[in-house]
């Protein structure tokens, strides 16, 4: 019983001492950052590591999404006689929900992971440490750039998700099955709001690119320098990531759509 | 000033948090000299040059770099004195994702704006003075051990720093690569008229080129001297040190409960 609280309170103090750290991690982050207004260069190849080499993933992921939505909308609308209100149930599945929260799941399984595997093999192999000791800051002059990277791929990511979806859900329902093109657009155009829907979903994806890539960066920045140590930090990245992405979600459409 | 020694440790000590590491470490590293830091691994060798680096920062004890309180430094000062270092990492830290030229480039690029034509001559001198300008367009994983630190030892000099300082810079080298990269640490020291502290435990190859050693154990400094007086050192742990003997103060067997203890024989007995 002793052994068990020990335990729990072990963990627990890990748990805030690693909050802390992960804290004053971020806040060093944000401090250096001004190296990536002085040098877009850096951010703009971080962009393509983390966002042009995550778009074939998005874009097929995207494409299948709204196919299987656009089968599944049309089963359920016909049942109602609505079959032409397929364009705004795929485009507003797409951007107020899924759009952001599947390509944010992508993009912590494809970046997330690259990012914690190579800043911690960075580490391990002393390459930080050189740059530290060749007078060169590696939170200004490497992490600040991924991070920012990450944050401006995740909006585009999830805005290329979801126009591949639209995409899928047009050929399905408008190519194969038969629905109006007129009703699908014109529908889908008289009903989803620039604001309250495009835009919210954009702030979701620019929330969950924040998480996500902070994840990414401190479990690389934090990992044991060695083999074991860095695969264990990335499967922590993709599994914290998906975690906060789920919560986050949740928190953020109780604001967002259901005025609570 | 030329007098003052350019590195100077006071009474230096260290701890991971209740593990303490180092104690009463003193130390004067003269000017143009090249001077060794000796002993077994684990004993805190490495620590005192991040000690000196600023990666740490001492318990207690005053770390003194060209007069200045290495500890009190702030951020931006910190910085400013480690352009005039260079430091050689044991396994080369080698930046994967450049060539050996952009390797070499690197502290140019980030610390000068020099025009590309003179970062492009100036890095293939550093690489010609290593023995290694026709490798510029390699990558670090075509390299060999060897041919990787010598690299990062071009790197290292490429700002021509006034501290050159090396982790273990013969860990894993074939004897030709050993002996090169031996030269080179004394032929730059010289050309540069730079100070280097050199961190190993391999015995032949440092006394060979430095001018000044100090033996670490137990996180102390227990000897000092020139190559020549260590060698005739009469003390046990030096003696054992120097000479790689089994037998001395410095045990084989790692402390523990004894054997027939361990196996259940004591008992019986």
């Amino acid at each position: 019983m002793i052994d068990a609280l020990r335990h729990i309170g072990a963990r627990t103090v890990d748990g805030v001492w690693k909050l802390g750290c992960a804290t004053r991690f971020t806040g060093t982050i944000l401090a250096r950052s001004g190296m990536c207004l002085r040098r877009p260069q850096l951010v703009l190849d971080q962009i393509y590591f983390t966002g042009v080499l995550s778009l074939v993933i998005i874009i097929v992921s995207g494409l299948f999404v709204g196919l299987v939505l656009g089968l599944q909308g049309y089963e359920t609308l016909k049942r109602y006689g609505s079959a032409e209100a397929l364009g705004t149930l795929v485009a507003l599945s797409l951007v107020r929900e899924l759009g952001p929260v599947v390509s944010a799941l992508l993009f912590a399984s494809r970046a997330g992971s690259a990012i914690t595997a190579r800043i911690g093999i960075m580490k391990s192999t002393e390459q930080l440490s050189a740059m530290e000791m060749m007078a060169v800051d590696p939170h200004s002059r490497v992490l600040a750039p991924v991070f920012w990277g990450g944050v401006l791929s995740m909006p585009l990511l999830a805005a290329i998700f979801s126009a591949f979806g639209v995409f899928g859900g047009y050929l399905i329902g408008v190519v194969i099955i038969g629905v109006d093109s007129g009703a699908f657009w014109s529908q889908m155009q008289a009903n989803v709001d620039l604001w309250s829907d495009v835009m919210n979903g954009v702030i979701k994806s620019a929330v969950f690119g924040v998480a996500v890539t902070l994840i990414a960066l401190f479990e690389g920045y934090d990992a044991p320098p060695t083999a074991e140590g860095v695969s264990y930090a990335v499967t922590r990245t993709v599994v914290t990531s998906a975690l906060a992405i789920l919560a986050l979600d949740f928190v953020l459409t109780s604001f967002m759509f259901t005025g609570v | 000033m030329p007098n003052e020694p350019l590195v100077e440790l006071t009474d230096v000590a260290f701890s991971y948090g209740a593990r303490p590491i180092l104690s009463g470490i003193r130390m004067r590293i003269p000017r143009g000299k090249v001077v060794a830091i000796m002993g077994g691994s684990g004993c805190g060798k490495t620590t005192i040059l991040r000690l000196i680096g600023g990666q740490l920062k001492a318990t207690s004890g005053v770390v003194r770099v060209d007069g200045q309180d290495v500890s009190g430094l702030t951020y931006a000062d910190l910085y400013r004195l480690r352009r005039r270092m260079g430091m050689l990492f044991q396994f080369g830290a080698m930046f994967t994702d450049l060539s050996v030229f952009e390797n070499v480039a690197f502290p140019l690029r980030e610390h000068t704006k020099l025009p590309e034509s003179v970062i492009h001559d100036l890095v293939l001198l550093k690489l010609q003075a290593v023995g290694l300008r026709g490798a510029a367009h390699l990558r670090p994983a075509e390299l060999s051990g060897g041919m990787a630190r010598r690299v990062a030892l071009a790197r290292a000099i490429s700002l021509d720093p006034t501290l050159i300082m090396y982790d273990e810079p013969f860990t894993g080298l074939d004897p030709i690569s050993l002996g090169v990269i031996a030269n080179l640490i004394r032929r730059l020291n010289d050309a540069l008229g730079a100070t280097s502290i050199l961190v190993t435990h391999d015995v032949e190859a440092s006394l060979g080129i430095v001018d000044y050693v100090y033996i670490a154990a137990g996180g102390q400094i227990v000897a000092e001297g020139t190559p020549d007086e260590i060698r005739a050192s009469q003390d046990p742990f030096v003696h054992q040190f120097v000479n790689g003997e089994a037998d001395g103060p410095v045990g084989f067997h790692y402390p523990g409960s004894t054997l027939a203890a361990d196996l259940g024989l004591e008992a019986r007995s």
